[in-house]
């Protein structure tokens, strides 16, 4: 019976290296939430295992450049993906928007924000938080905003940059800034507002956010890292991101 | 390829190390000279908590701060309703969490070098009828002074360096809080290398000279003393 026991083991861990394989995958961070479900998921419908290295794009790019190991990479943008390409990192033709990132104009404060995001032109406050431009495609799009509704002269004392999307969502949450341009995803969950009071911002006001895939060279001969990239496309993975506040 | 945005970080934190400089050793020279003479029993933990700082991540020290200096943190609170307003994403703010991050860079120094010289001196200077204040500034102080150095140089170079706190709490305001280290890592997110080379460069050449400068001042004191 042991005996038994310990060959159907031995059977189970060999299928598992068969039908299964790991990969590693460098995620934005803005999208880890997301994407812990999606892996979950993954494992569940395929076998494979999607292992997450979190971090920002900035940081994961420069990493892949000195060749750490990922399979594949979610960034937070467009570029830094076709930049690797460029350089022959990754496979250009496995390039695919993954999903597309909303902007908020959040406050902790419920009540604050209006739905039309009013504030921003009568001004009534000190700070507003935002990611840093040069370094977050939120950033980027939430100075697009401003320029748009023509705010960015009146408000650029006022601003306050985080070195992420994520710091900028502190900032307000901690109550340091009054409000603050964060993802959608980091304050929305089934559509529903988690806490405070937001403005969903048009997506007229700015560039769109897309947050793009890439297949990397290290990647290429992955089993796993490959179904990943067909698993993203894939109805579930898709629902999982829409829960989240992305398009 | 040093952009006048990188001049005036560099100009930045030189004047956030000399301020915090100058104000540490006024706060850490009361702190050190009770530790290195009291038997209090308090004195253990109030060693541990001096050091704290050297062995917290600074990212610990930045969120906690942050949440201290925020509208519902007590140092918030205190510096609204004295009508300062927020400290957080401020020079001051920063120069604050800059006095907390060098601590123990200027109580170690200190604490030594008045340990070092026991309590002879000032019983020497009691027995020629100089009162306490008078013997610590003009015997004390004096006799302290390679470790004042120390510590002062310490914290300067220190404060040059600080990173992880600034990040938490500055928000990246040119002229402001926008500090040198915190622009080579912008510089180095943004993927802008040669920007970042340049500032780095300017880093490392003035943190070799500082330990430079510490390393001969010591071998001259070990002369002097032998």
């Amino acid at each position: 019976m042991k005996r038994l026991a310990w060959a159907l083991l031995a059977l189970g861990t060999h299928c598992a290296t068969l039908f299964g394989a790991d990969t590693t995958v460098a995620v934005a961070a803005n999208f880890s939430e997301p994407m812990r479900k999606i892996a979950a998921a993954f494992d569940r419908d395929t076998g494979h295992r999607a292992l997450l290295a979190i971090g920002s794009t900035g940081k994961l790019s420069a990493q892949i450049r000195s060749g750490a190991p990922f399979d594949a990479l979610l960034a937070a943008d467009e570029s830094a993906p076709r930049q690797l390409a460029a350089a022959g990192l990754a496979d250009p033709a496995s390039l695919f928007t993954y999903a597309t990132g909303r902007l908020a104009l959040w406050s902790a404060q419920p009540g604050l924000i209006d739905v039309r995001g009013a504030i921003l032109r009568r001004g009534n406050f000190q700070r507003l938080a935002l990611a840093d431009p040069r370094l977050a495609p939120y950033g980027a799009a939430a100075m697009d905003v401003l320029v748009a509704l023509k705010l960015d002269e009146r408000l650029r004392s006022r601003l306050v940059l985080g070195e992420s999307v994520g710091q900028a969502y502190l900032f307000v949450a901690s109550g340091n800034a009054p409000l603050g341009f964060v993802a959608l995803s980091q304050v929305q969950l089934d559509g529903r507002l988690l806490s405070g009071s937001a403005w969903i911002v048009p997506q007229s006001l700015h560039r769109p956010i897309k947050q793009d895939f890439v297949l990397l060279a290290h990647g290429e001969a992955n089993v796993a890292a490959r179904s990943l990239a067909l698993y993203l496309r894939g109805a579930e993975a898709h629902r999982i991101i829409r829960r989240h506040g992305y398009d | 390829m040093v952009t006048t945005d990188d001049l005036q970080s560099i100009w930045l934190t030189l004047q956030l190390a000399t301020l915090t400089t100058v104000l540490l050793l006024v706060v850490a020279t009361p702190v050190a000279w009770w530790l290195a003479r009291t038997a209090s029993r308090w004195r253990a933990a109030v060693t541990a908590l001096t050091s704290l700082p050297l062995v917290l991540p600074p990212t610990v020290l930045g969120f906690y701060l942050l949440l201290l200096l925020g509208p519902q943190g007590w140092v918030g609170r205190i510096s609204a309703s004295l009508g300062l307003g927020p400290l957080s994403f401020t020079f001051s703010g920063l120069v604050i969490g800059s006095l907390l991050f060098s601590l123990p860079f200027a109580v170690l120094p200190l604490q030594y070098a008045f340990e070092s010289m026991g309590r002879r001196p000032l019983e020497v200077a009691a027995t020629l009828r100089a009162r306490p204040l008078v013997a610590f500034f003009r015997v004390a102080l004096p006799i302290a002074r390679p470790g004042i150095l120390t510590a002062a140089i310490l914290v300067f170079a220190h404060t040059v360096g600080e990173f992880g706190v600034v990040l938490m709490i500055g928000g990246n305001i040119p002229g402001q809080t926008r500090v040198v280290s915190t622009q080579i890592y912008s510089h180095v997110e943004a993927m802008q290398y040669p920007d970042a080379h340049a500032l780095s460069v300017f880093m490392l050449t003035f943190a070799f000279l500082v330990l430079l400068v510490l390393a001969w001042l010591n071998r001259r004191r070990d002369r002097v003393a032998a």
